[in-house]
């Protein structure tokens, strides 16, 4: 091999490997996309004969889905609006006071950004029983905000820090108080923040299929995470048009919030917990 | 603070009213988070159960969960499968993967960079039941892969249960490698191109340039996002749960499918807490070794 040809190989190269992995990442989720619009959806990928949208209307018809998207929904809508409140009350002290104990609370707060829910679970369950709240999707809301508090708190946190304090202060000397300062001024200011940890814990709790499994058993209860894996366990092996077309449907609230969340992230991506959003 | 300085009637309610606002997420935490965590610590020395004798009576019963613990196969097996799990979809698969993905896209045409880019990021949007759904067909005995084996003309694997563990591994890797590939992305457009070009000038290969130069340059962020990565793999539980549900037999039991066999099928709580407070074990040291990253 001389130079000229070792140098066009080494242009190539990259995009041949980077083809190869989009190939592979592509396959798994094209079939889901072709097959739910296939009227003779099978396991694997193929071309349709024709193009159909039965199963979509299959899957929105029926009642039971339907509630497990508007409880999935009213859930995850729920436990963003409780977390974004709670976290700007919380964030808000820890961001304009001096307190004491400031920063090793906020080192625990990071901590527990990062401790894996899933081993919580079973002390979860059996508190879950004592109180009263097993099967209550209420119960169920309240852990996800105690679950993503930590994330919400530091997040608003940092986002607050770069508001400057002289519009709030213009505000008090106008007569207003403290919490009319943050609703008014400091919170607009922040919308960016609120609505990234908003989207996130939206995201988190719709995608979320264990805690739900776990704390509910109704299934007259149940969200859409877990009706999609009661929807394949029944009729998985069968019926791969509908579970396609509900897999679709249900990935989209995820795929829509992600892309508006790129709007608000305009710095880029990086390991930014430490540094000030 | 200036801002107190100029609102005396704001700062001598401060020492009280910051209280006022912490005090809802405090509380809420308290009950829904950290008193689980202490009750991990307390149900594993006990006999607490579902059903049965144990479940009238709430018995201290000191370590008798862990002498079971270190005796089960089981618990060597989950934890070798927790193993395999990690050092494969975490440490190897997102993280090299990721790498180089963002190593490989650097420089190039930028149509090419959003076409490939979006399509990672959509196995990372996807939520976990459908990534778990869109692989399980993928290695059905009918599903995708099969088909274009059996094209080139290579008899079919039963992949699902032949090597369960790989495919499990590499539904986690198609589902969290965005995450990586978007950490490296930044962080390898940090590295400042003038030290990369003056080693060009002093004739250095490819190979040395990335092994010397970039790699030793994004250091940290490779423990950092390490460390990420592998927590969020700790405590994956949907998706191995939906595509194999631990089986065939234990080949795909991790810890947390474990956990919650013993938990929530064999109704042994008390047990079943004393495996996921290992699991917790595992991921408290881990968090303290990410946060001492995030303070340097």
């Amino acid at each position: 091999m001389n130079q000229k040809q070792r140098k066009i190989l080494f242009r190539i190269l990259p995009y041949t490997i980077l083809t190869f992995i989009g190939i592979c990442f592509l396959l798994p989720l094209l079939w889901v996309m072709v097959a739910s619009v296939d009227p003779n959806a099978m396991q694997s990928l193929k071309l349709p004969k024709q193009i159909t949208g039965l199963n979509y209307v299959d899957v929105i018809t029926d009642t039971a889905n339907q509630r497990a998207f508007v409880i999935g929904l009213l859930m995850s809508l729920g436990q963003a609006v409780l977390v974004v409140i709670l976290a700007i009350l919380a964030a808000y002290p820890l961001s304009r006071y001096q307190l004491k104990y400031k920063k090793p609370f906020m080192l625990t707060i990071l901590f527990m950004t990062s401790l894996p829910i899933t081993a919580v679970m079973v002390p979860v369950y059996q508190l879950f029983l004592t109180l009263k709240l097993y099967d209550n999707i209420f119960g169920v809301v309240l852990f996800y905000v105690a679950s993503s508090m930590p994330y919400g708190i530091w997040m608003l946190k940092n986002f607050m820090d770069s508001v400057p304090g002289d519009l709030e202060e213009a505000a008090w000397v106008d007569g207003a108080s403290v919490f009319v300062g943050i609703r008014k001024v400091v919170a607009p200011l922040m919308i960016p923040g609120i609505c990234t940890v908003a989207i996130f814990t939206f995201s988190g709790s719709w995608g979320n299929f264990f805690v739900p499994y776990i704390l509910l058993q109704n299934p007259e209860k149940f969200p859409a995470s877990l009706k999609l894996y009661q929807f394949f366990g029944q009729y998985g092996m069968v019926d791969y048009g509908r579970l396609a077309a509900f897999s679709v449907m249900y990935a989209c609230p995820s795929i829509v919030l992600y892309i508006l969340s790129q709007k608000f992230m305009s710095k880029g991506f990086g390991l930014q917990g430490g540094t000030k959003g | 603070m200036s801002s107190l300085a100029v609102a005396p009637a704001h700062k001598k309610r401060s020492t009280y009213t910051w209280l006022f606002y912490l005090l809802p997420s405090i509380a809420i935490m308290l009950v829904f988070f950290i008193y689980p965590i202490l009750l991990t610590f307390f149900y594993s020395f006990t006999n607490l159960a579902l059903t049965g004798e144990a479940a009238k009576a709430l018995k201290f019963i000191g370590i008798d969960n862990y002498v079971r613990m270190f005796q089960d196969p089981t618990v060597r097996i989950s934890i070798w499968n927790t193993l395999v799990f990690l050092i494969g979809s975490a440490v190897i698969g997102q993280q090299v993967l990721g790498f180089l993905i963002a190593l490989l896209m650097k420089h190039k045409n930028k149509m090419f960079r959003r076409v490939v880019g979006t399509i990672v990021l959509a196995g990372w949007v996807t939520p976990e039941i459908v990534c778990a759904l869109c692989l399980y067909s993928f290695f059905g005995d009918e599903g995708t892969l099969n088909a274009i084996i059996s094209f080139f003309g290579i008899p079919e694997v039963t992949w699902l249960f032949t090597v369960p563990m790989l495919t499990v591994i590499i539904a986690n890797i198609w589902h969290g490698t965005a995450f990586s590939m978007l950490v490296f992305q930044a962080a390898l457009d940090d590295v400042p191109t003038e030290i990369e070009e003056a080693a060009v000038v002093d004739g250095a290969s490819k190979w040395q340039i990335l092994f010397r130069i970039t790699i030793p340059y994004i250091r940290e962020t490779i423990t950092t996002n390490m460390m990420l990565v592998t927590l969020q793999t700790l405590g994956v539980f949907g998706l191995i749960y939906a595509m194999t549900g631990g089986g065939p037999g234990t080949s795909t039991t991790t810890m947390p499918i474990f956990m919650y066999n013993q938990a929530f099928v064999n109704y042994q709580l008390g047990y079943g807490t004393a495996i996921s407070l290992l699991l917790l074990l595992i991921g408290i040291v881990l968090s303290l070794f990410y946060i001492r990253s995030m303070k340097e």
